[in-house]
């Protein structure tokens, strides 16, 4: 078995334009995309939005700086996340596409095995 | 030459286990491979994980020629019409991919085959036009290249046998290769389809070839496998070379351009048109096609060229024609052929 991270990415400005009865459509998605893999669900939360983020970079003389906003400036911004364990890509991509991504879409990364 | 293709076979068949071993790298559990349907084949399974959609569709093909066949990398890069560097770095990047994020090794279940199966019927054609007109080296041809392409090409057509493409892919490859002992004269040399003994064409082969396109085009629009399988069989059907019905072949390259897109079917369209409507017709279908960037290292188009070039009697283009197609291919018997044609301009 492998662990993989699912990157939940979405429009952030799309988001903003729905109502309340659609984020309780999402998240009554997202319970049932739970009770369906719970067994194969190791984590995963919710984010705040992008405009929340700081992002620190160390510059030519070793310094840290920190800045406002997302490592990267992207249309479509990290929303959320879930850690799946999966025997290989197939079953983790199976799982991924029970996820709701209104404005977005999903990333299957693998974990790397530090073990 | 016998012995040295019995090694050649042996060597491949090495890479392709070596390949399975690779991919399981580190970890026996790496995925359940299915055993559900008893299409147990090693090489299936391989051919279908490197054609994961997760890779990008080029890189799928390539991974497969290098890994499932034996190819080595400068093969791969000729085929692709892309630098060795590039190639060598697209399949690391690969191989990365298909061990770190566990694409798994098995033939996908039968709900997901269809959607599987173009980059499937790409890889396997891909691996038997390598085999047909090898990309460099002293032989026409690789036998063994073609004959796995043609077992693959059986494999799938026995596993999904109501599919037209893949009857088709089929279909095509025994067209083609039912020609095989017409290619080479008996010095060696090329022989083009023009001028090759057609009573030494493989009869049964042909026979089992156009019954499979008649039955692929009677399951309606045709895709681009069947387009060329009928291209094929329209050759096979004509028992002398002046009774090609080049009209028809040039109708179904029109069909194939619009289902394909490829300057190396507009180039095949074009020669076409040398015969069906003349060689001035089919020089301006060729000069159209000279910007092409994909077509700038390809000997064929040259090849073309100074064929019309040559019927046209305007010899001195032609041979600077032909000289640039010798330049280009690294198959030596089409080389040769090429210098050939060259002398016997004077």
């Amino acid at each position: 078995m492998a662990e993989y991270l699912v990157l939940i990415y979405s429009n952030e400005e799309s988001w903003a334009g729905t109502d309340e009865a659609f984020s309780t459509k999402i998240m009554d998605g997202h319970n049932k995309f739970g009770e369906k893999h719970g067994a194969s669900l190791r984590g995963g939360n919710a984010l705040e939005p992008s405009m929340t983020a700081t992002s620190v970079r160390t510059d030519a003389s070793g310094k840290s700086v920190t800045t406002d906003g997302p490592f990267a400036e992207t249309k479509e911004a990290i929303g959320g996340y879930y850690v799946v364990e999966a025997a290989d890509l197939d079953a983790a991509t199976a799982i991924a596409k029970d996820i709701p991504a209104p404005f977005g879409g999903i990333e299957v990364r693998p974990i790397r095995d530090m073990s | 030459m016998a012995r040295r293709r019995a090694i050649d076979v042996g060597r491949r068949r090495d890479v392709a286990v070596k390949s399975q071993r690779f991919l399981v790298t580190g970890d026996v559990d790496a995925g359940p491979i299915t055993a559900d349907d008893g299409f147990e084949d090693d090489r299936l399974r391989l051919i279908f994980t490197c054609c994961h959609p997760s890779l990008a569709a080029d890189t799928q093909v390539a991974l497969a020629l290098r890994m499932l066949c034996g190819l080595s990398t400068a093969e791969v890069a000729k085929a692709f019409l892309v630098k060795e560097s590039a190639m060598a770095a697209r399949l690391t990047r690969a191989k990365k991919k298909i061990v770190l994020a566990r694409i798994p090794y098995r033939v996908p279940a039968r709900a997901e085959l269809r959607g599987r199966i173009d980059a499937v019927l790409l890889v396997i054609h891909l691996l038997f036009t390598t085999g047909h007109t090898a990309p460099v080296g002293k032989n026409l041809s690789q036998v063994d290249l073609v004959e796995r392409a043609l077992d693959l090409a059986r494999m799938l057509h026995n596993l999904l046998p109501d599919d037209a493409e893949v009857t088709s892919l089929l279909a095509l490859i025994l067209l083609t290769d039912s020609r095989r002992g017409s290619r080479v004269g008996s010095g060696g040399e090329f022989r083009a389809l023009a001028d090759q003994d057609r009573s030494k064409w493989h009869r049964d082969s042909i026979d089992e070839g156009l019954a499979l396109v008649g039955e692929s085009i009677r399951r309606g629009r045709p895709g681009r496998f069947t387009l060329m399988a009928a291209i094929a069989a329209v050759h096979s059907s004509a028992s002398h070379w002046d009774e090609t019905d080049w009209t028809e072949i040039v109708g179904l390259y029109d069909l194939l351009l619009d289902a394909w897109p490829s300057p190396v079917v507009a180039l095949n369209r074009a020669v076409a048109l040398s015969f069906a409507e003349g060689p001035s017709v089919g020089l301006a279908a060729l000069e159209e096609l000279s910007a092409e960037p994909q077509l700038s290292t390809y000997p064929y188009l040259a090849a073309a060229r100074g064929d019309c070039l040559e019927r046209l009697e305007r010899f001195t283009e032609a041979r600077e024609a032909f000289e640039e197609a010798a330049l280009l291919t690294e198959n030596h018997v089409e080389r040769d052929f090429l210098r050939l044609r060259i002398s016997q301009l004077n």
